[in-house]
């Protein structure tokens, strides 16, 4: 792909305003992807702080720091805040501050909606974190929020409720934004399958959020009327049924697995070709797998409770649409690879990371092969042996791609590069810390210790205090992320426009760093 | 706003609308769903069976458990007479399951039953139950009630034990509806 840049210095006339009022009218892509971005960044030391209590509880059999209803709090809000909080909204940060780039718009197609999807967001998070100082606590059932367990849960319920809700309409406001910029503002000549592969995993993600956010937000909407007006949903009292809840769950909730994944292997898409010096492999089979995995997403959710009692079609059903996700992954997994074949290798801190990614993501694709087998799946439920195989898929999956993206295009955000050292070390470190923390979990799992519990056998003692070292370890290296972050803000090494010598795409041909408004003239795409 | 960013964003809203009023479709659906299988139960409270004619099945034993549960600290006593029944298939048995009030006021319960495995639903018949109607107590009451259920001879070779569990809830929800 080629493309012409007029890109001139008419702008100045109308750059940002100044102070704090910059950031809360503003309507500039690039301003809201930094808030998302920052936003998610601060939510990650707010959800990691809560798995931090986690992991010094579990450093012992026995109960040593908190009492088990707050221990319950810490796991389900963890999950809450990093899903909902952290992962979400860094995704939609990189997604605003690249997509337009990429297909050479001047903005997003909605800007003031764009504004107001990202100020939804602190409410709905403070709404969130307010419910542990109510009486009764936070929601303590785990982020399913299945009933009648979560029914229990005190003032907290229609707080965490409504803030489910806040958090839906702001994904899905920015989700609508996101297609309609895809759509309609594409520089001429960019046709769809010309788009870079980040475009396309976004454009895709978006399609499912809208289709499944709402779902969630009817199904905590009948959680509320089953807690306050009397309905009977999914009270077994007045003829309901639990199991109900659990299908509208994850029906949202396996959708929302590759929502969280997508787009982080839209980056990975972008990082690897480019330290690879060649194009991506397959471009359009990649495309089209990301359609298969998405398409497959809507029908396989029972996978999630194969142990509710279900008729053995259906378990077979739900094993073997699961087992097909297999195929478009693999088909992906090996077009990295063959992208990397005889490519001219070089391993600064983003490809070093989305090579963690490729590697470690993919154990985490096999654990989830494990537990999509639906007679072994018994012994693999509600153990830990879940908890390793989707932290897998979350940590060195979906958040390693968050930091190659950001290491990806800091220089382009900032106008500096980054201090590589730094961003070696802090790959490093993450990388050794986070197997260090998760993959103990498979064998305690495997040998029967159930998740969310505060204490344990002391067969499990071991396994799980190298476990709650290394999530020590994972968490404070994250704080070196930080310092490179602000140190590339503040300063250092010029970025030259191109940055990355084998970086291709749109976004490269603006100035480092990228100028307020960038493509106010279209380019054109050969 | 251009108007084609208009009709792509209202499209796109509707879509969402709709998806909104699908999760609550998936309500009916689900009923559908139970009905044709046999399984979940949100098929309301039950009904009697009718058993037209005894067919002892008299070379197979199935135990029956009787489980007892009470949601949320109800106050309940609340327990099965006997913990479990070898019975024949195809035979009428009668049990009953204890309970008593335990507050000084008058309370209004109603059980509703489930069975494991839930393959073994469809077979399990209870003519006559506690669990058809809501169950008055005056303060501090205690008493029997009667269940007379049939296991259907069509139940599958591999099942060999069925589990029949309620649990007793204090009745504010279903008086409601």
């Amino acid at each position: 792909m080629s493309a012409t840049t007029t890109h001139d210095e008419h702008h100045d006339d109308h750059g940002p305003a100044k102070g704090i009022m910059r950031w809360i009218t503003t309507t500039n892509h690039k301003d809201i992807g930094t808030l998302y971005l920052v936003f998610a960044l601060a939510m990650l030391f707010v959800g990691g702080a809560m798995s931090l209590v986690i992991r010094a509880e579990l450093f012992q059999p026995g109960l040593q720091f908190v009492n088990p209803d707050f221990f319950n709090q810490m796991t389900t809000m963890h999950a809450l805040i990093m899903v909902f909080g952290m992962i979400m909204p860094a995704f939609v940060g990189f997604a605003n501050w690249m997509v337009p780039m990429m297909i050479g718009a001047p903005d997003m197609a909605l800007p003031r909606l764009n504004n107001w999807s990202f100020w939804i967001l602190p409410f709905a998070g403070t709404l969130l974190l307010s419910t542990l100082f109510m009486d009764g606590g936070g929601p303590a059932s785990g982020w399913t929020l299945y009933p009648p367990l979560v029914l229990q849960t005190g003032n907290a319920l229609p707080f965490a409720i409504f803030s489910v809700h806040l958090l839906g309409v702001s994904s899905i406001m920015g989700s609508i934004n996101i297609i309609v910029t895809i759509m309609n503002m594409r520089a001429p000549g960019m046709t769809l399958l010309k788009m870079p592969l980040f475009v396309w995993t976004w454009l895709i993600t978006a399609y499912l959020l809208i289709a499944v956010m709402p779902v969630l937000a009817g199904g905590v909407t009948m959680l509320l009327t089953d807690g306050f007006f009397g309905t009977s949903f999914f009270q077994a009292a007045g003829g309901g049924d639990p199991v109900l809840f659990q299908h509208i769950f994850w029906f949202f909730g396996h959708p929302e697995v590759y929502i969280i994944i997508l787009p982080a292997f839209g980056i990975i898409s972008q990082v690897i070709p480019t330290f690879s010096r060649k194009p991506l492999f397959g471009h359009d089979s990649m495309v089209y797998a990301t359609a298969s995995i998405a398409f497959l997403s809507f029908i396989v959710w029972a996978h999630h409770m194969f142990t509710v009692g279900m008729p053995l079609a259906g378990q077979l059903f739900f094993m073997l649409s699961t087992m097909l996700i297999a195929i478009p992954t693999g088909v992906k997994v090996f077009n990295w690879t063959a992208t990397m074949w005889r490519g001219s290798l070089s391993f600064e801190t983003p490809m070093l990371f989305a090579l963690a990614f490729l590697f470690l993501f993919t154990i985490g694709g096999f654990s989830g092969l494990m537990v999509a087998i639906a007679p072994a799946d018994f012994q693999y439920h509600d153990s830990y042996f879940v908890v390793a195989h989707f932290h897998y898929v979350l940590v060195p999956g979906a958040l390693f791609g968050a930091i190659a993206g950001a290491y990806y295009w800091l220089p382009k955000w900032t106008g500096h590069m980054y201090n590589e050292t730094l961003g070696k070390v802090h790959f490093w470190l993450s990388a050794i810390f986070v197997n260090l923390t998760f993959f103990p979990q498979h064998f305690v799992g495997l040998a029967g210790m159930p998740r969310r519990i505060p204490d344990y056998a002391t067969q499990f003692a071991d396994f799980n205090a190298i476990s709650s070292v290394g999530a020590f370890g994972f968490g404070f290296s994250q704080l070196l992320l930080v310092y490179v972050v602000i140190q590339c803000v503040r300063g250092g090494e010029k970025a030259s426009a191109q940055v990355w010598d084998g970086a291709e795409g749109l976004e490269w041909t603006v100035p480092s760093p990228a100028p307020y408004h960038t493509f106010e003239e279209p380019p054109l795409v050969r | 706003m251009r108007d084609s960013h208009r009709l792509l964003a209202g499209k796109l809203v509707l879509f969402a609308a709709g998806m909104f009023g699908f999760g609550f479709l998936l309500v009916p659906l689900y009923d559908v769903f139970c009905q044709v299988t046999g399984i979940g139960s949100r098929t309301g409270l039950p009904t009697a069976a009718t058993v037209t004619a005894e067919n002892p099945v008299t070379d197979r034993i199935v135990t029956v458990e009787f489980v007892a549960n009470r949601n949320q600290q109800a106050p309940w006593e609340f327990r099965p007479a006997v913990s479990s029944l070898e019975v024949m298939p195809g035979k009428l048995y009668d049990t009953t399951y204890f309970a008593r009030n335990l507050t000084d006021r008058q309370l209004v319960g109603q059980a509703v039953p489930s069975v494991a495995p839930g393959q073994a639903n469809k077979y399990f018949k209870k003519t006559e139950c506690f669990c058809f109607e809501s169950q008055e107590f005056a303060p501090a009451e205690g008493r029997d009630m009667g269940l007379t259920f049939m296991v259907d001879p069509g139940l599958p070779e591999h099942i060999d034990r069925v589990t029949l569990s309620y649990t007793f809830f204090v009745n504010q929800q279903v008086a409601a509806n």
